[in-house]
């Protein structure tokens, strides 16, 4: 594996895991346009573990993803309060407010960020991203899995028919902030070096892309998405600025074309049927 | 003394709240007559700065003539930020309308504006570069002196002028046939359209009142702070972003009082705390607020609350 090769699998493992923290709180109906702030909180927090506390590389993640849980539960409580585009733009808020405390932290490097001493190889990214994609499959799979599409689809139905909505979302949410986590510290450990200024507007709107494009209906979304766009630009080897122009005009075809996502439901079960015969339900 | 300054400070922040007005009112505009989130209003105020600059640095395509006067340019600038707008609204807005009703159900028209958004600010970029640009005007020194207190008159005249282009707004909206046919589409497409109204029609003029409220903005700005960037668009964006939801979604007013409230706490929190603590006060406070009133401040009930 070239150097090359290797850094853009790396690059991927992380893109898929936060596409998949993104994706776990959209599939409840919440769009999440801060998850640069909870990938940050994973970042610092591993640096500073793994810097200070001298915390080993698998202790380190875990732990980066118990704090990115921890807050995002704590912040969980007064987001779903707001509904729609308030909450959008809540969640944009928190990603804003934690570069804004970092930036003003001496202890977090401010502006200068901090070196990160331990480091990690591409297989691990390879073996959590893959690790992460079976959970997301798994976890759609299950009853909970079933219960995020009924508040997904419609919640006041779905809290009629039993469903414990809230409870519902506030998990979806600590476990997207808990998988950003990870995507962070995976990123500080790969890098060997965080700075505020990485964790800004422009990641948060690019992963909920990945998502929205990749489809939200089904956990093939994130993970077709993510490798889309993170493929897509390595591929079309141009100019930085004629990528993103590429970028945007792809978006707004591929929401025409599949304004769904590129993975729907009805697809799959195309698909499916082809293959087996009969219908996968 | 501290007073003094102090009040200089509270000076300053309405000064630079009047630039984030326009914005705001372009943003809770979209959203409060048609439901929808449009993330291309950024890249259409950086458009009108950046044409407006190019023109009066380069003149016309093809050298038809010369260099062109600020204003001209600046004019010119805020046509194609209309022009865009009308682009937006046919590829995102109209057509997803078209193929899927009430096309802000989905997410489907904030994913293509964002996808505009790229769009915009890449063009730019690749024909100009990232570089700050300047934008000389005649207006360079003109600083009033009011009881020792500082006043720019070109800040002084661009509040007065947003607050009246808002007031004119609001006239339009509440009192006119125009204004009735819109606020009927924000209520119920479709029955407005039962009712006679030509939706197909009136909401391009959405769109053109968007584009028209970004280049006078960033006109404003251009002249005001004689520069221009392919990134101005993204700072006042974001700020003018948080200024309708403090203000509340789909108020126009509340865009005003939004507005100032988010440039007093910027630049009274960049007196008291230094610069990088801007973001903290002024999206912290904004949190804080939605905890406690999830409808901003003049926010109606029923806009902004649709599920993606």
């Amino acid at each position: 594996m070239t150097g090359y090769m290797s850094g853009v699998l790396a690059i991927l493992g992380i893109n898929i895991i936060f596409a998949y923290s993104i994706y776990i709180t959209a599939a409840t109906g919440q769009l999440n346009l801060g998850g640069a702030g909870f990938q940050a909180i994973g970042a610092y927090a591993s640096a500073i573990l793994s810097n200070e506390m001298g915390f080993p590389i698998g202790l380190t993640l875990i732990f980066a993803s118990i704090f990115g849980g921890l807050i995002s539960f704590l912040i969980a409580f007064p987001i779903l309060r707001t509904k729609g585009v308030y909450m959008v733009l809540a969640t944009f808020a928190i990603a804003e407010i934690v570069a804004g405390v970092i930036l003003n932290s001496d202890y977090l490097g401010g502006p200068t960020g901090i070196v990160v001493n331990d480091y990690i190889e591409t297989e691990l990214i390879l073996i959590v991203a893959v690790t992460v994609v079976l959970f997301g499959f798994y976890l759609m799979s299950t009853r909970i899995g079933l219960a995020m599409r009924a508040v997904h689809d419609d919640d006041a139905v779905a809290n009629l028919m039993g469903v414990n909505t809230r409870a519902i979302q506030i998990g979806a949410f600590t476990l997207g902030g808990a998988i950003a986590g990870l995507s962070g510290g995976l990123y500080a450990l790969y890098f060997g070096f965080v700075e505020a200024q990485y964790f800004n507007a422009n990641i948060s709107i690019f992963v909920l892309l990945f998502v929205l494009i990749g489809g939200t209906q089904t956990a093939w979304g994130p993970l077709i998405g993510a490798s889309f766009f993170t493929l897509i630009p390595e591929a079309l080897r141009i100019g930085d600025d004629w990528r993103f122009f590429i970028f945007g005009i792809i978006i707004v075809g591929m929401m025409i074309v599949r304004p769904e996502g590129i993975v729907t439901r009805d697809a799959l079960d195309r698909v499916w049927f082809k293959i087996l015969g009969k219908t996968n339900v | 003394m501290f007073f003094e300054q102090l009040l200089q400070q509270v000076i300053n922040g309405l000064m630079l709240g009047s630039i984030y007005i326009s914005v705001a009112v372009a943003f809770t505009l979209t959203i409060g007559i048609l439901n929808f989130l449009n993330f291309t209003i950024p890249a259409l105020y950086m458009l009108a700065g950046m044409v407006g600059w190019s023109l009066s640095h380069y003149g016309l395509p093809f050298g038809i003539s010369g260099p062109l006067n600020w204003a001209v340019a600046l004019l010119i600038g805020i046509v194609c930020a209309i022009l865009g707008s009308l682009l937006v609204e046919r590829f995102t807005y109209r057509y997803f309308k078209m193929k899927h009703g009430d096309a802000t159900e989905h997410a489907i028209p904030l994913v293509s504006s964002l996808g505009f958004l790229l769009i915009f600010e890449y063009l730019i970029l690749i024909a100009h570069g990232s570089d700050t640009r300047g934008f000389s005007t005649p207006f360079s020194n003109t600083d009033l002196r009011l009881f020792g207190f500082i006043i720019s008159i070109p800040q002084f005249l661009s509040l007065i002028f947003s607050i009246l282009i808002v007031a004119g707004l609001s006239v339009l909206l509440n009192r006119t046939k125009l204004g009735r046919a819109l606020r009927a589409i924000a209520e119920n497409p479709e029955v407005a359209t039962l009712m006679g109204i030509e939706v197909n029609k009136i909401v391009p003029i959405v769109f053109v009142m968007t584009g028209f409220l970004c280049g006078v903005s960033a006109s404003i700005f251009a002249i005001n702070y004689h520069e221009v960037s392919p990134y101005m668009g993204d700072h006042v964006g974001t700020k003018a972003i948080a200024a309708m939801v403090i203000g509340g979604l789909g108020s126009v007013w509340g865009a005003i009082a939004g507005g100032l409230i988010v440039g007093l706490s910027e630049t009274l929190s960049i007196y008291f705390f230094g610069a990088s603590s801007a973001q903290i006060t002024v999206w912290g406070l904004l949190l804080i607020l939605l905890v406690f009133k999830p409808t901003g401040l003049f926010g109606h009930n029923a806009i902004g609350k649709g599920k993606f």
